[in-house]
């Protein structure tokens, strides 16, 4: 139990907090800050080689989420894409109750209206028709739920808002779904849309918003009139070049990684299912391959993330406040899911890296100590 | 021994931690999450958590925020609400050490296979004349909490250690500064950790109850004046009661239904006998001589324990209804029980 019990296997189970950095990213990274450091607004050669870095990545990116590079905008991560989103176009905003909180804090600060989600985590056509009106400008419902890993169908969102928001922009969160989908087909309907790099093989601290001709947001950071005066502030010419890298290796290799995980996680799902009152939240049609959401009766999901951490699985419940303590989440009370069930939530998030020895070291030790658990 | 050691982000508890580790022992630090608000003076907030991680990193030892706002405000901030709303005199520090730090948290270590739980507190485990263990006087007479440890049993105490709990503060703060701990000159917390010294006891109790005026009277029923908030005035209350000039008065009595506070003289706030509620004791009898505090850092004063009453060995103040009245050994070591003055 104790460090010197240190585990012999590690298995990490926590891909939705967080990707490793792909080899291919660290070394184009790495080439990124010896040779290319120059100030990108620059007019000389050192700036020009790092402009031509950015522009490379910015057209990179574009080819890959299906829009023009002149509707990218490189920000400093999913927060901020987010933010930029919500808080650059003004008027009333309407988001769901299961986003992300760089979404739903955004919205409810602006004082705007929450639709509900039915009880696979699918935002609620109905409540979200109930709550847009003629003068709603930003619709945000995101493509993939970090917690559930619920997908949801952005053309039928942008069918009904059609109907009942036809002035809004329709901006989806993919900071979850960008390492799974891809965004060409998935988030066609969608006006902007917020990515993060470090949550499919990049680096932390950059992300991306693409904002769709028509729908610019207003700046929120002003300086230097960078990212076409939408965000003022030095490129951050590494991060970026390693976030199109890891976008590209993610969207080359994403239908043998899809099958390959949705396998591996099929094989884990199904095993930790066996043990009595254990409860998969949502059915896998309707999520992420790499998502292994459980609701587990009878456990306190801090024991229980404890216990998993000494013997070497790295997962994760609900999201976490500044403190680094376990808030009941939001996304579960959201789809209605009873506290009982929510309060044994287990978010076991696999990824690239995911083995076949990690889900047999989970399905080693995640019944013992579900047992060891109850037993008490 | 595997020992889970409470962190609340202060010196005493990183000195604590410390200790454990180099006497040998496994240690894992833990911070309880207790208070979900807005929290300026004591041991909830995340800079508190963030000082006792760093300190935990600084060790070398695993930590871990556990979430108990729930309970918390359970046993804790509803009680407290409560007892002002009746007139009874809250102790919410006492009722924090026996539902979150020795119920709570010692059931999740228990769960999480550790054999004791550690805090930073200033009191010591000793063996009381019967045998068994009792919560001790701290080393510290200025810094003593065994008042607020009054709850933990012989059994209870078997599997908890309070490795600070015979050191001089000065001590401790010099051993954190030698070890470059950045809790080292860290202000001693006060008061009730979840309210706020800006907003005070009137703000948070007046969003949560109402508030209401009382007439104060005097023995003779002459009115005197008013108070703001019956609910903050307790027996034995002389600050905030707006008489005037004339001889020091006191609360001597609070009729909740009727909204009225009498007032009277030291000599009339006097008693011979207190009359206990809930009484626990841990070691010898309910009948017999002991030593009586009823204060966190008050002077203990002899009385004799008769059931469920005290006889004063000379004149005492009233004591408030609801304060927590600790009984000592007449050698004024260790904690034997305590019980809620009615």
């Amino acid at each position: 139990m104790t460090r010197s019990e240190a585990p012999r296997h590690v298995a990490y189970f926590d891909h939705a907090a967080t990707t490793q950095v792909h080899p291919s990213v660290v070394d184009v990274m790495m080439r990124c800050y010896s040779d290319t450091f120059g100030n990108p607004s620059g007019g000389h050669t050192v700036a020009r080689a790092a402009r031509r870095a950015i522009d490379e990545a910015r057209d990179a990116v574009a080819s890959i989420v299906g829009c023009a590079p002149r509707e990218v905008i490189f920000t400093s991560g999913g927060t901020e894409a987010d933010n930029l989103a919500i808080f650059g176009t003004p008027g009333h905003a309407v988001t769901v109750a299961t986003e992300h909180h760089a979404v739903l804090h955004a919205v409810e600060h602006v004082g705007g209206s929450i639709a509900g989600v039915l009880s696979t985590g699918e935002v609620d056509l109905d409540s979200l028709s109930a709550v847009c009106t003629t003068n709603t400008r930003m619709v945000s419902v995101m493509l993939a739920n970090n917690e559930a890993g619920t997908i949801n169908d952005l053309d039928a969102v942008r069918r009904t808002i059609k109907k009942c928001a036809p002035n809004a922009s329709l901006h989806t969160d993919a900071v979850q779904a960008a390492a799974w989908l891809d965004l060409r087909e998935a988030a066609r309907s969608a006006d902007m849309i917020s990515m993060s790099a470090h949550k499919f093989g990049g680096p932390k601290g950059v992300g991306v918003l693409v904002a769709r001709s028509g729908h610019d947001p207003q700046a929120q950071l002003v300086g230097g009139g960078q990212e076409r005066e939408l965000r003022s502030g030095t490129q951050n010419v590494a991060g970026i070049v390693g976030l199109a890298e890891a976008l590209r290796i993610t969207d080359r290799d994403r239908a043998v990684t899809n099958a390959r995980v949705a396998t591996l996680r099929d094989r884990l799902a199904d095993g930790l299912t066996q043990i009595a009152n254990v409860h998969e939240t949502v059915e896998r049609s309707k999520k992420l391959p790499g998502s292994c959401h459980l609701c587990i009766e009878d456990v306190e999901g801090e024991s229980m993330l404890f216990l998993l951490e000494r013997q070497g699985i790295y997962a994760s419940a609900a999201s976490s406040c500044a403190s680094g303590a376990m808030e009941p989440s939001h996304v579960l009370a959201a789809m209605g899911v009873p506290i009982g069930r929510a309060s044994g939530a287990l978010r076991l998030t696999l990824g690239v890296t995911t083995s076949n020895a990690d889900v047999d070291h989970a399905l080693a030790v995640i019944p013992d100590v579900i047992n060891r658990l109850r037993a008490r | 021994m595997q020992v889970l050691m409470a962190m609340s982000g202060g010196v005493d508890s990183s000195v604590a931690a410390a200790l454990l580790l180099d006497a040998g022992h496994e240690v894992v630090g833990v911070t309880m999450k207790l208070w979900g608000g807005e929290s300026d003076t004591g041991c909830c907030s995340v800079s508190d958590v963030d000082d006792a991680r760093r300190v935990a990193q600084q060790l070398g030892i695993d930590h871990f925020v556990f979430n108990f706002t729930e309970e918390f405000n359970e046993h804790v901030v509803a009680p407290y609400v409560d007892a002002h709303a009746k007139g009874l005199t809250p102790n919410p520090c006492i009722e924090c050490n026996r539902h979150l730090k020795f119920d709570r948290l010692m059931e999740r270590a228990e769960q999480l296979g550790f054999d004791a739980v550690a805090t930073g507190h200033h009191a010591q485990i000793v063996t009381a004349a019967d045998g068994t263990l009792a919560i001790g006087r701290g080393g510290d007479a200025a810094k003593d909490q065994s008042y607020v440890l009054n709850m933990l049993t012989p059994e209870q105490l078997t599997k908890i250690m309070l490795p600070v709990g015979g050191s001089q503060k000065p001590e401790l703060r010099a051993l954190a500064e030698a070890r470059g701990l950045r809790t080292a000159s860290k202000p001693d917390s006060q008061d009730v950790c979840f309210i706020t010294s800006n907003a005070g006891r009137v703000t948070f109790l007046g969003s949560r109850i109402p508030l209401r005026q009382g007439r104060i009277v005097d023995t003779d029923g002459v009115e005197l004046g008013t108070v703001p908030a019956i609910e903050l005035v307790n027996v034995g209350m002389r600050k905030g009661l707006d008489i005037g000039g004339g001889p020091r008065r006191f609360a001597l009595d609070v009729d909740m239904e009727n909204q009225v506070v009498t007032v009277g003289t030291l000599d009339q706030l006097m008693t011979e006998k207190t009359v206990l509620r809930d009484l626990q004791l841990h070691h010898g009898s309910a009948h017999g001589d002991v030593l009586v505090q009823v204060s966190a850092h008050g002077t203990p004063e002899a009385a004799t324990l008769d059931g469920d009453t005290l006889r004063w060995a000379s004149p005492h103040r009233k004591v408030a209804p609801g304060q927590s009245c600790v009984l000592y050994d007449a050698g004024n070591t260790y904690v034997i029980g305590a019980a809620i003055a009615r």
